[in-house]
């Protein structure tokens, strides 16, 4: 058999490996910058130190795995990987957590596995539930909003200090997130209602004046942000529809039932990681099944593992938790979930039709 | 018209506009023509000319062998000056059975072309043979012995005539043009179609981005009540003909039928007007339209061509190359196949010849898969083209075949949509290779087998007949010894 050198198509879209993850940067953007106003110098030295650990990481396995670093280096994906691993910590975090996280999402779930494409976990996922483990103090002390603008907003030197160890200035600001806070409360028998007050109100989860993680109290842009991908056709609708409903039904479902116990399907959406982990952490090509049907399972069952793990489990936040568990699942989604072949019924026989047309006999 | 939604697809920039407004001309005589016998699917044809023969415009070079095949006629009078091997117009380059034929300049007609039929009080098998002795094939590119659909009607009830003008390859415009200048030639092969199908009701498919083609094509059928023209979104892959079917009639085709199992035929535009002059005017299928077009030709253009001229002549007028291109290709930028070079001959199912800069073809350095999906989500056969190519690159055949290698199209659209630049298409067409060459071998195998069990079976016989033979000679032998030995007895007892 003569195999042809060069088969067909001999022309192609104009996008990229590296226009994609551009594309999920500039989404990523609004909120980004919404977190470095709300909670200032420390915010973006953290980002900083964050992403630029993750590129190094990045170019140091390539070199030692002796493979080309520019092309893979400009395809923006270590980058992206920092990007959304600082946009999941505590703003006013500590520089190393940063570090070390970058280290971890980098090395060992990414590069490890085999570099971009071959990885089971979301890397991003994978730093963020080690970090939890390992330094729960660190990874669960937030601030409120201290946006540049205003008079006690940190400087940069001030900013430079508190994410290279200044604790002091630290402990002064510190307070829980809605998500934690509830929580916290609820365990100890306070009633929903009162435990919600002044910690939680819908329009500020929404604008982002809020404390939480550096990228994910602004529920409103990071839905901007999702929409965009959608529209540019980087995620398809699949997963983050299906985690959002999943999410919000239960939600309202235990909120029916027990009002005093369970908060709503608003606080659970505009809360905490869930739209960040609905649009742009589950959606991750990489880890998410690869057919339409796989991908609304997938997603149905971020939802529900969030749901269930912010609910009874022993951590106020689930998503990355969610994450990295349906990540587990997707070679088996892959194997049981495929498309419908053409002229093919789905266990993969040819159809059969029922017409007059067709052979004579 | 409803129309009903396909799975996948994808929206190549159509580069049409480079040349759709250029009209057909012909092509001046060009000083050799190089007629490869096989330029259909099926048994190659069989030259029945020498060299050295003077043959006149439309008659018989190479007739036809068995049930699927189509033969050649001369594309213009003048002198046979050779019958060998000269290069296929296929990427290979490989060397096939050609009749060179040096064209005399006069251009005369042979004397006994078939005569005009009036198609409509012919019988469809009539029409068929017509077009089988025309030497007609799928002019859409698939090269099909048209004359064989025809005669599907034989085995199948068929309901609908489907007329492929969908054209959704990007830079192809020769069947627009086509239609838009011919529109009532190309309406009348239809009805022939038709005719001969024994069909009552023909759907001609045009995508959106050719409304002058629907226009005039719609204008020229109005008087018969049975063809509509219907629009097609403009998708890549509407011209592939299960996909087409699927659109129009929301019938899907079972997996290794053919869209007959569902009561239709689908024929090209091309096809029918080579049908329309076949029929009426005793012409056979000698010449064709070609779209000369990309980024490094300097005049794209819609040339009509006779069957066998280099593609270099195209080329030349069209203001000849501007730059060196990336690629060269015959046919489509999505399915189209490269070329070895300029010296080899257009056939009939040349549909266009492209010369591609690196901006047209636009197809970066490999990288990794990111498994982004994007490939199946553009598969318009529900197959999951990352899986397959990690499978075909790891060797595993049969893990391919179970991912529904044949079900594949061959189409395209995963790689062009690849952000990592994959050639999946060049995996899953190796992995078929693999495959025809393992059944052939498979094939070979049995007949060995067959073969060796039969020449057992016949020297086992031979053994036993030799046996027999023996056994018998012996008992005769032992018959005698008696008979002789009871003999002296009997005289000694008369003595
Ligand atoms: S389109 Fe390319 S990168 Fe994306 S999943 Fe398919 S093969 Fe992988
Ligand atoms: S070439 Fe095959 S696998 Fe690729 S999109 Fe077309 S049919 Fe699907």
């Amino acid at each position: 058999m003569n195999a042809p050198l060069v088969s067909g198509p001999h022309t192609h879209q104009a996008r990229s490996v590296s226009r994609i993850m551009a594309l999920v940067m500039l989404a990523l953007l609004p909120a980004t910058l919404l977190g470095f106003y709300n909670f200032g110098w420390p915010a973006i030295t953290l980002f900083a130190v964050t992403v630029l650990t993750a590129v190094l990481a990045e170019a140091g396995c390539l070199l030692i795995a002796g493979k080309p670093v520019r092309p893979f280096l400009l395809d923006g994906s270590a980058l992206l990987t920092g990007w959304l691993l600082a946009m999941t910590l505590p703003p006013w975090a500590p520089w190393w957590l940063g570090v070390v996280g970058s280290l971890l999402a980098i090395v060992v779930a990414k590069q490890v596995f085999g570099g971009i494409g071959q990885n089971l976990f979301n890397p991003a996922m994978v730093a963020r539930v080690a970090l939890l483990i390992a330094f729960p103090l660190q990874m669960t002390t937030f601030v409120g909003p201290q946006p540049l603008s205003s008079p006690n907003a940190p400087s940069f030197l001030e900013g430079v200090a508190i994410t290279f160890g200044d604790e002091a200035k630290l402990d002064a600001v510190s307070g829980a997130t809605p998500l934690g806070h509830v929580r916290t409360e609820l365990d100890r028998g306070t009633e929903l209602t009162q435990a919600l007050n002044g910690y939680y109100a819908p329009l500020s989860a929404s604008l982002g004046d809020t404390s939480g993680s550096l990228g994910e109290t602004s529920a409103l842009l990071i839905l901007l942000g999702g929409l965009f991908l959608l529209f540019k056709r980087v995620i398809s609708w699949h997963i983050p529809v299906a985690m959002l409903a999943t999410l919000g039904l239960l939600a309202a479902v235990f909120h029916g039932f027990d009002p005093t116990r369970y908060p709503g399907a608003g606080f659970h959406l505009l809360s905490g990681g869930a739209l960040l982990g609905a649009f742009f952490i589950a959606t991750d090509l990489v880890t998410s099944p690869v057919s339409a049907r796989g991908q609304l399972v997938f997603g149905a069952g971020c939802g529900m593992l969030v749901y269930v793990i912010r609910t009874w489990a022993g951590y106020p936040e689930g998503v990355a938790f969610a994450v990295m568990l349906m990540n587990a699942c997707t070679p088996l989604i892959d194997h049981y979930i495929r498309p419908r072949i053409y002229g093919r019924d789905r266990a993969g026989q040819p159809m059969v039709y029922d017409v007059q047309s067709g052979e004579k006999s | 018209m409803k129309l009903f939604r396909i799975r996948g697809g994808v929206h190549p920039d159509d580069c049409k506009a480079l040349a759709a407004e250029q009209a057909i001309v012909d092509l001046q005589m060009p000083e050799l023509l190089h007629i490869p016998v096989q330029q259909h699917i099926g048994a190659a044809a069989k030259p029945v000319v020498q060299r050295g023969d003077s043959v006149r415009k439309g008659q018989l070079l190479a007739h036809s062998q068995g049930a699927i095949s189509a033969p050649v006629h001369a594309p213009t009078s003048g002198r046979i000056v050779g019958i060998g091997n000269y290069p296929a117009h296929h990427p290979s380059g490989l060397l096939v059975r050609t009749i060179t034929l040096q064209p005399d300049g006069e251009d005369r007609w042979c004397d006994d072309l078939p005569p005009p039929m009036d198609p409509f009080n012919s019988t469809p098998d009539a029409i068929a043979e017509r077009v089988a002795l025309s030497g007609i094939v799928g002019m859409g590119g698939a090269t099909f012995p048209s004359s064989v659909k025809l005669n599907l009607r034989n085995r199948y009830r068929l309901e609908k005539l489907v007329i492929n003008g969908a054209e959704c390859e990007p830079y192809l415009t020769c069947d627009d043009r086509l239609m838009r200048e011919h529109a009532d030639q190309v309406i009348d092969g239809i009805r022939i179609m038709a005719h001969a199908l024994g069909v009552t009701h023909t759907v001609i498919g045009i995508e959106n981005n050719k409304p002058d083609a629907q226009r005039l094509l719609h204008e020229a059928c109005a008087r018969f009540g049975d063809i509509d023209v219907v629009g097609l979104p403009t998708r890549y892959p509407m011209g592939s003909e299960k996909h087409m079917v699927q659109t129009l009639t929301g019938l899907e085709t079972p997996a290794r039928a053919l869209t007959a199992d569902i009561g239709v035929v689908v024929h090209n535009v091309a096809t029918a007007h080579a049908v329309h002059r076949a029929v009426r005017h005793g012409e056979p299928l000698i010449s064709r339209v070609v779209t000369v077009s990309g980024g490094a030709i300097g005049k794209p253009a819609n040339l009509r061509v006779l069957i066998g001229t280099p593609v270099e002549d195209l080329i030349d007028y069209c203001g000849g190359l501007t730059s060196t291109p990336e690629r060269l290709i015959s046919g489509g930028p999505m399915m189209g196949q490269l070329l070895p070079g300029t010296r080899v001959p257009v056939v009939k199912g040349s549909n266009g010849v492209l010369a591609l800069t690196a901006t047209d073809v636009g197809i970066a350095s490999e990288m990794p898969c990111i498994r982004c999906a994007s490939c199946v989500d553009a598969c318009p056969c529900g197959l999951l083209p990352v899986e397959m190519a990690a499978h075909a690159r790891a060797g595993d055949l049969d893990g391919t075949v179970r991912l529904g290698l044949t079900d594949c199209i061959a189409c395209g659209s995963c790689s062009f949509v690849c952000p990592s630049n994959i050639p999946l298409v060049q995996y899953f067409n190796y992995a078929k290779g693999e495959l025809a060459s393992r059944q052939r071998a498979q094939h070979k195998q049995l007949e060995t087998k067959r073969l060796a069990e039969q020449r057992t079976a016949r020297m086992e016989e031979i053994k036993r007949k030799k046996r027999e033979a023996m056994e018998k000679r012996k008992r005769e032998m032992a018959a005698k010894k008696a008979k002789a030995a009871a003999a002296p007895a009997e005289r000694s007892a008369q003595a």
